[in-house]
């Protein structure tokens, strides 16, 4: 078994899919010749050829149009936009269409089609491209929303993602593309897409995370461990449909919580999750849920970048806040 | 690379028209040819020592380069009167430097320096300059195209003679929203100028490989816009069809397109790893098409200077852009209050 990074799990990954079925077409801006900007899709048209993997012109709402066109024929598409900020003008497509095939035509047509894009900052780009909105996604009923946050994790939810029946949103956190690397099986076996994973068992208080900043979370737990304090983390990987049983099982045993996310503040995912805490959760928490995410700012460059994206400090100082509460 | 050839008008089809090369020479005097040849060379001496910086990792975020297409925007801006606008993409550092922005404020905003033209909050694709008319700078390909003809239907509406260049690039030609602006330029015969800047790629994507019909100029053929495709290469060439676009949008008479047909040297950010193309095909364009070599070679030809002479332009060109290397470097960094700024108003 290689050790491989969480981009090259992508790639393995649509590799596997591309070949153990040949409805699944990959398109996308440079994704052929170039590879991708990130060379997720690297070697793929020399190995399916430029029919299934497919340079299209620089038109992203069409790339989403077609895309659903081709899923309710039966294709499984997987679309790439380069990077988040550019996914705007997919929303149209992914929201009034692929969102709403199924619904509209009461289960007679469905739309099993994964739109990929690189999301968040920490790489010292630009605003759009370093956001994530994974939230406003998540908001919209008829999609998923994915997040892996490892190779291994990348490549069984990207193979589950294909294989769906319906539309996917498969965020990958770029800044750990190629931070961390492990030993990934080339076996097809997929991981649920209704689950959250603890990644870490603990007792104080859980630290709730997805995508990039569970690598700050789980060095937060590390360091919270030292001053005896127990933490678990858990891995959200699906954002929607969300598996609150997980979370709500957590904080029934640490009576804490505190959620992780770079996104900014206001109308964030963490909200959701808090809200659901309180309605469901309320008798179990001994002290406030804490959020440590992004601002409400737009992304700055690039010597502010630090300041913006949420650091194992703040994370460590929040799980502290908890648990001196109570 | 043919000169220029017309499509579109009003009246006629522009379907099918086979490009042809004029043959009249366009003129210039002396001082006209010095001034382009001075402002071509402060643009690729400005990339090359941004460039420099970012190899030495001074540089945050996507740098692109404009070098090789210098001819485009400075033929353009010489037919510009002090109302008209500009507006661009990421490939910006040139437009700025032509509508004569401090290159300093452009460097420490390439650096991330308080002294950039954004605080250093915006970087090589965002900057501004109401002063200059300079209305970006803009990264999402192919949306400053709208943009640019709401700028011209502003002066239009207020009356003030003024028109708007709006650059975008090949691959940028094939967004939807391209054919909306053209529709409703047409429509309200706003005075925009859309210049695409075709330089053979979009990214790693050659034009042919992305666009169903590559001749660029009759884009704007089923609205009715009339365009022309341009030797970008030849700064007089630009200025020719510059000069005629944008007196026929100043008279009233609605959008022109101007395929400016030129090419980048450089990668198109730069981490390229340029698979999509070979060295011979960028050292042969250099070799025999470079802008500032040509007219370089204009110069020395009808002896309006020597070679000792453009030593001197060179020389001051390079103090400019080595004092704006040393501002980028030296301007402090934004504070971390700076997070904060500028989201809305503040009360
Ligand atoms: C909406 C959008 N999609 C994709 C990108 C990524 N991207 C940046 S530049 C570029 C190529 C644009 O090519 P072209 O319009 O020919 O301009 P050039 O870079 O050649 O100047 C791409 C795909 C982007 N910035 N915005
Ligand atoms: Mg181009």
């Amino acid at each position: 078994m290689a050790e491989i990074t969480l981009v090259e799990a992508v790639r393995l990954a649509l590799a596997r899919a591309m070949e153990e079925d040949e409805s699944v077409l990959v398109l996308g801006e440079d994704v052929g010749v170039d590879g991708g900007v990130f060379r997720a899709t690297d070697g793929l048209i020399r190995r399916f050829g430029p029919d299934r993997v497919r340079d299209t012109p620089l038109a992203e709402a069409v790339i989403a149009g077609v895309s659903v066109g081709l899923a309710v024929q039966g294709f499984r598409p997987v679309a790439e936009i380069q990077f988040m900020g550019f996914i705007y003008p997919t929303m149209d497509q992914m929201v009034n269409h692929a969102a709403r095939f199924r619904n509209r035509t009461r289960g007679r047509l469905t739309c099993p089609m994964v739109l990929r894009a690189p999301y968040g900052g920490g790489i010292h780009a630009p605003e759009h491209h370093s956001e994530s909105n994974e939230a406003m996604f998540a908001h919209m009923p008829g999609l998923r929303v994915v997040i892996p946050s490892s190779p291994a994790r990348a490549y069984g939810l990207m193979l589950a993602a294909v294989r769906d029946p319906d539309p996917v949103v498969f965020l990958e956190p770029k800044r750990i593309y190629r931070a961390i690397k492990e030993e990934v099986a080339d076996d097809g076996s997929e991981q649920p897409l209704d689950t959250c994973f603890v990644l870490r068992e603990g007792t104080d208080v859980t630290l709730v995370t997805w995508g990039a900043m569970s690598v700050e979370t789980l060095a937060a737990a590390e360091a919270l461990a030292e001053t005896e304090i127990s933490a678990e983390v858990i891995d959200v990987a699906t954002l929607k449909p969300l598996d609150m049983a997980t979370i709500l099982a957590s904080v029934e045993k640490t009576g804490r919580c505190v959620i992780v996310h770079e996104a900014a503040l206001t109308g964030g995912f963490g909200g959701e999750i808090a809200a659901r805490l309180a309605e469901h959760g309320l008798m179990s928490l001994l002290a406030p849920v804490q959020r440590v995410t992004g601002h409400d700012i737009v992304m700055p460059l690039p010597r502010l970048e630090d300041q913006y994206m949420p650091g194992t400090d703040r994370v460590v100082a929040a799980a502290r806040r908890a648990v001196e509460f109570a | 690379m043919a000169v220029a050839s017309e499509a579109g008008g009003r009246s006629k089809s522009a379907g099918g028209r086979k490009r042809k090369a004029s043959s009249a020479k366009p003129k210039a005097t002396r001082e006209e040819l010095l001034h382009f040849y001075e402002q071509m060379l402060r643009i690729r001496r400005f990339e090359e020592k941004a460039g420099q910086l970012y190899g030495m990792g001074l540089i945050g975020g996507f740098c692109h380069l404009y070098i090789g297409q210098e001819a485009v925007v400075v033929g353009m801006q010489s037919v510009l009167e002090p109302q008209d606008t500009i507006i661009t993409t990421y490939r910006d550092h040139g437009h700025m430097i032509a509508c004569d922005m401090d290159p300093k404020g452009v460097m420490a905003e390439l650096t991330g320096r308080i002294g950039g033209y954004s605080k250093g909050k915006g970087g090589s694709m965002h900057m501004f300059s109401k002063e200059k008319n300079f209305y970006g700078g803009h990264g999402i390909v192919g949306a400053n195209v709208s943009l640019g003809t709401g700028l011209g239907f502003a002066h239009k509406y207020k009356e003030d003679g003024g028109v708007c260049l709006t650059y975008f690039g090949d691959g940028a030609a094939n967004q939807g929203q391209v054919y909306e602006s053209f529709n409703m330029a047409a429509l309200w015969k706003l005075p925009v100028i859309y210049i695409i800047e075709n330089n053979k790629y979009g990214m790693g994507t050659a034009v042919k490989r992305a666009s169903a019909t590559t001749d660029l100029y009759q884009r704007g053929a089923a609205h009715g816009i009339p365009g022309r495709h341009v030797d970008g290469m030849d700064v007089l060439a630009v200025r020719e069809a510059g000069r005629k676009a944008v007196d026929s949008a100043r008279a009233g008479d609605g959008p022109v397109i101007l395929e400016m047909e030129t090419y980048r040297y450089r990668g198109h950010s730069m981490s390229d790893p340029a698979k999509y193309r070979s060295k011979e095909e960028v050292s042969k364009m250099r070799q025999e098409h470079d802008p500032i070599d040509h007219l370089k070679q204009q110069l020395l030809e009808q002896k309006h200077i020597d070679e000792a002479g453009l030593k001197e332009i060179d020389k001051e060109i390079k103090a400019v852009v080595n004092e704006a290397a040393e501002f980028a470097q030296n301007s402090p960094e934004p504070d971390p209050s700076e997070l904060y700024t500028d989201v809305l108003v503040e009360a």
